[in-house]
């Protein structure tokens, strides 16, 4: 808990944020609190001047009495602690408490320090230098003072009772100490306002960055680790969904092409074991079943050389001797299917390819009650390939169509033919670059389980991708967002935003913009932008024509393929025969055709039959 | 003390010792066996053998070893390999490394005869050449093949052409061991044969059938036709017009290196 990002996120800011909040705060107090003080300060300031105004004139008559009833009543007020009077030796004269009357003050009090501190009295002080804050004792509210030197004036020296001397300046000080206790009370009342208010915001911060956290972070992470765990236990197969277009989904899309590649290389391994492992096995058993069966045949050879005359065990045996030679080739051509390591291409007739897979099979075929139809056309061209992975192409889906017809019996149906083809509809962009040489093709997105094209565009200040179809005039393009087509469209490298318009040329049938790639020894592949225009050029295979292709189709009328399998069959380990088969069969036939250029369909219909059919170009392109 | 036989059978096995011991022993041969090739080296220490079938797969010793240890010991013993394990691979490694002839498990007891007979004959023949001390002389026997060619074995030869077809026959020597030759049964152009395997069928006057087999991988595209109709032209003239089969090679680069270059005949 304490090691998680998240946490750690969390205290940081927290500790930021309370750092700031704090030193925020404590200014704020700070200056809350003396702007408080100043106000009390003024308006205690006011008072001392007002009490000065409303007894001069009793001053100068020398009426003490309404003195005194002005300074009680005056300190009777709320808030008003005392008001007083002291004459220029010290001596208290008038005071709201009047026990303190004829008191003399010491010049070390706290009231007189702030002028008697140096020797000389000073006779004018600032109204900062006047004001004063204390306690009486420790655990009373604060207090505020003030002092107000009340100046000699000449109405003062010639009045009747002749009190003051023209030489003196001053005459005495009036006192006010005004209690702080509401001002304490409202400044502490702040300051809890502004501490609570920090820890809320901490807080607050806190939640919302571990909900983020929580949700730009952990569960990302808990996504990675849990796909680590999916590839660490096996599980070759499991991708990442829900990719976002941050630094984990950069990693997560990654891991999705690591685990891509790696389950591709142990696909490649699991064959190439499977096939040592089968040759392994079939030399064991080849020499384990020879001897025997050379007892067998060369016994019962010699008893049918030895009873030349007796005719009728003559038929018996030649039966034995059929039978076991028969069983010979058998053995034969396992150890053959088993050896068929290295790709060697080489002229070979395709029909007799096909007949070699068939007598493989046919024995199996018949068990099963299920016809087989040829419908082989004579005179086919001879082709270059691997006859033995080839008839292993044909082997294996030859046994598909028995499982798909059952035991119940039904016809499979194998058919060769010539054709020519318009490269277009057909011709697979394997390989596809931007000016840049940035790699376009994108085996995340999938068109009919090829890998599509992946293209950025920008219109109307939109920004999209679109994956193009890989095969050359098929147009099962994926728009990923809408464009206006008469509007300015940049169609860019997603790496790299290398335009990839080409400049000054419009589409012949509808006027938009036209988009090209490089296809690496192939020339460039030139194509409309618009969805619903079905301009796409390839000058480079355009220009070989119309290509000579054979064409062989397996059908069989089995149990079908439903269109959720369908789309998936030719994935390796994707297999609906439960623990039966590896669900290798079909990649590996897959890939097979793909080194043959050629190109391998599947057309099914539930309940109706299975075909699958298998295009090989007569002349390999480079 | 020394025991004199026709054959010496080499094999793990003992039902296949009873069948060759049997069919052998009715055709008339004196026949020996050793259950292991250590023993077999010990028989052929202190036995005469004229010939002798081995099987490759054995425990201990196999046959590659013991046939090596046959050469060595400058036995002029024939030896026929065998085995359960009959690929390509093993078939050609038995030729280039002086087994006369190389039949796969299973056999009958027709191609087990074929096989011994022209395997004495090839003793005979070896006899002769040695006892006129002549080597010079062997021309007078057989025609030995020319320099340029390759051969499988003693049986058959594979030409190089400059069209990059190659020119199949068998060798004088392989004629010499068939008694007069009846009829050749040639396979049908367009079908593909395979080193080691078998590509022709010779019958003998004698009444056995003799196979060939093939030195290199290919597909037929012509076969000497004026063969079939007189097939005294192998006898004749076995390494140019007594050719069987003109064919294209699928790897021949890789098969050549396990045939035997007949310019080594004539060192």
């Amino acid at each position: 808990m304490f090691k998680k990002i998240g946490f750690k996120l969390i205290v940081g800011v927290g500790v930021t944020a309370l750092l700031t909040i704090g030193i925020f705060s404590y200014f704020n107090i700070q200056s809350h609190s003396s702007s408080l003080l100043a106000e009390v300060e003024r308006s205690a300031n006011q008072l001392s001047e007002t009490v000065k105004h409303s007894t001069r004139y009793d001053m100068l008559l020398n009426q003490r009495d309404r003195i005194n009833i002005i300074i009680n009543t005056i300190g009777q007020q709320p808030g008003i602690r005392g008001v007083r009077v002291l004459n220029k030796i010290g001596e208290i004269i008038y005071s709201s408490n009047q026990n303190d009357i004829g008191k003399m003050v010491d010049k070390k009090a706290e009231s007189c320090y702030a002028c008697h501190a140096a020797n000389k009295p000073l006779e004018k002080l600032a109204i900062k230098d006047r004001t004063r804050i204390f306690r009486t004792s420790a655990k009373s509210p604060r207090v505020l003072g003030i002092i107000s030197p009340i100046y000699n004036e000449q109405s003062c020296w010639s009045a009747d009772c002749h009190a003051h001397l023209k030489s003196q300046t001053v005459l005495g000080v009036l006192d006010v100490t005004i209690s702080l206790e509401e001002v304490d009370k409202q400044i502490k009342q702040g300051e809890i306002e502004i501490v609570i208010f920090a820890i809320t915001a901490v807080l607050a911060l806190s939640f919302i960055i571990g909900f983020f956290v929580r949700r730009w972070v952990d569960k990302p992470v808990k996504e990675l680790l849990h796909a680590t765990n999916q590839v660490g236990t096996g599980n070759l197969n499991y991708t990442i969904q829900n990719i976002r277009d941050d630094e984990l989904g950069i990693l997560a899309r990654s891991f999705n092409n690591m685990t891509k590649k790696l389950s591709e290389a142990r696909l490649q391994l699991f064959q190439s074991d499977k096939m040592a492992s089968l040759g392994r096995l079939a030399a064991g058993v080849a020499h384990e079943i020879n001897n025997p069966l050379t007892g067998v045949l060369t016994y019962s050879s010699f008893l049918l050389k030895r009873t030349q005359d007796n005719h009728e065990l003559q038929e018996d045996l030649k039966v034995i001797v059929r039978e076991t030679k028969r069983s010979r080739e058998i053995v034969k051509s396992l150890l053959d299917f088993a050896r068929q390591s290295v790709p060697k291409k080489n002229e070979a007739k395709i029909n007799d390819i096909i007949e070699h897979a068939i007598s493989v099979v046919e024995n199996q075929l018949s068990i099963n009650h299920i016809k087989l139809v040829k419908n082989l056309e004579p005179s086919l061209p001879t082709i270059t390939v691997d006859s033995n992975q080839i008839q292993q192409v044909f082997i294996n889906l030859i046994v598909n169509a028995s499982d798909a017809v059952g035991k119940d019996g039904g016809t499979i149906t194998i058919s060769s033919l010539l054709l020519s083809l318009s490269p277009y509809g057909i011709t697979h962009v394997k390989k596809a670059v931007c000016p840049k040489r940035h790699d376009l093709i994108d085996n995340e997105v999938k068109i009919e389980g090829m890998p599509s094209v992946k293209i950025k565009v920008r219109s109307n200040g939109q920004e999209g991708i679109i994956n193009l179809d890989p095969i050359y005039g098929k147009r099962r393009h994926l728009y990923g967002l809408e464009i206006d087509y008469k509007k300015n469209i940049q169609v860019m490298c997603p790496q790299c935003n290398t335009s990839l318009i080409e400049e000054g040329k419009k589409c012949p049938k509808c006027g938009s913009p036209i988009y090209t790639f490089e296809v690496p020894q192939q020339g460039y592949f030139e194509g409309c932008i618009n969805k619903s225009c079905d301009w796409q050029k390839w000058d480079a295979v355009d220009l070989g024509g119309q290509k000579d292709y054979i064409e062989i189709r397996i059908s069989d009328t089995g149990c079908g393929i439903s269109k959720e399998d369908l789309i998936r069959i030719f994935e390796p380990f994707y297999s609906t025969k439960g623990q039966k088969g590896t669900g290798l069969g079909l990649a590996v036939i897959w890939g097979i055709v793909d080194n043959h250029n050629g190109t391998i369909t599947v057309e099914s219909e539930i309940n109706q039959g299975t075909t699958f059919i298998i295009r090989l170009p007569l002349k390999q392109i480079r | 003390m020394n025991k004199q036989f026709d054959i010496l059978i080499v094999d793990d096995e003992q039902v296949i010792i009873d069948a060759v011991n049997k069919i052998c022993t009715a055709e008339g041969y004196k026949v020996d066996y050793s259950i292991n090739a250590n023993d077999a080296l010990l028989k052929l220490k202190k036995n005469i053998y004229n010939l002798i079938i081995c099987d490759i797969m054995m425990p201990e010793i196999d046959g590659f070893q013991f046939l090596d240890e046959v050469s060595k010991s400058k036995l002029i013993s024939p030896v026929i390999m065998t085995t359960g394990y009959s690929t390509v691979e093993n078939a050609v490694r038995s030729l280039y490394n002086g087994a006369i002839d190389f039949i796969p498990k299973p056999f009958t007891a027709d191609e087990l005869i074929n096989s011994v007979s022209r395997g004495l004959k090839y003793l005979e023949i070896q006899k002769i050449l040695s006892s006129t001390n002549q080597a010079d002389d062997a021309s007078i026997i057989y025609v030995p093949c020319p320099a340029k060619y390759y051969r499988l074995g003693y049986s058959s030869w594979a030409s190089l052409e400059n069209t990059g077809s190659i020119l199949i026959g068998i060798t004088d020597l392989y004629i010499k061991t068939v008694d007069t030759i009846g009829s050749i049964e040639l396979f049908k152009i367009d079908d593909e044969i395979v080193q080691g395997n078998p590509c022709a069928q010779i019958e003998s006057k004698d009444g056995l059938s003799h196979t060939v087999l093939s030195p290199v991988t290919g597909r037929i595209i012509e076969r000497n036709e004026p063969l079939l109709i007189d097939n005294s032209i192998v006898e004749k003239d076995p390494y140019f017009n007594g050719w069987f089969y003109r064919i294209i090679p699928s790897e021949s680069d890789y098969e050549l290196k396990h045939l035997i270059p007949c310019s080594s005949d004539r060192l």
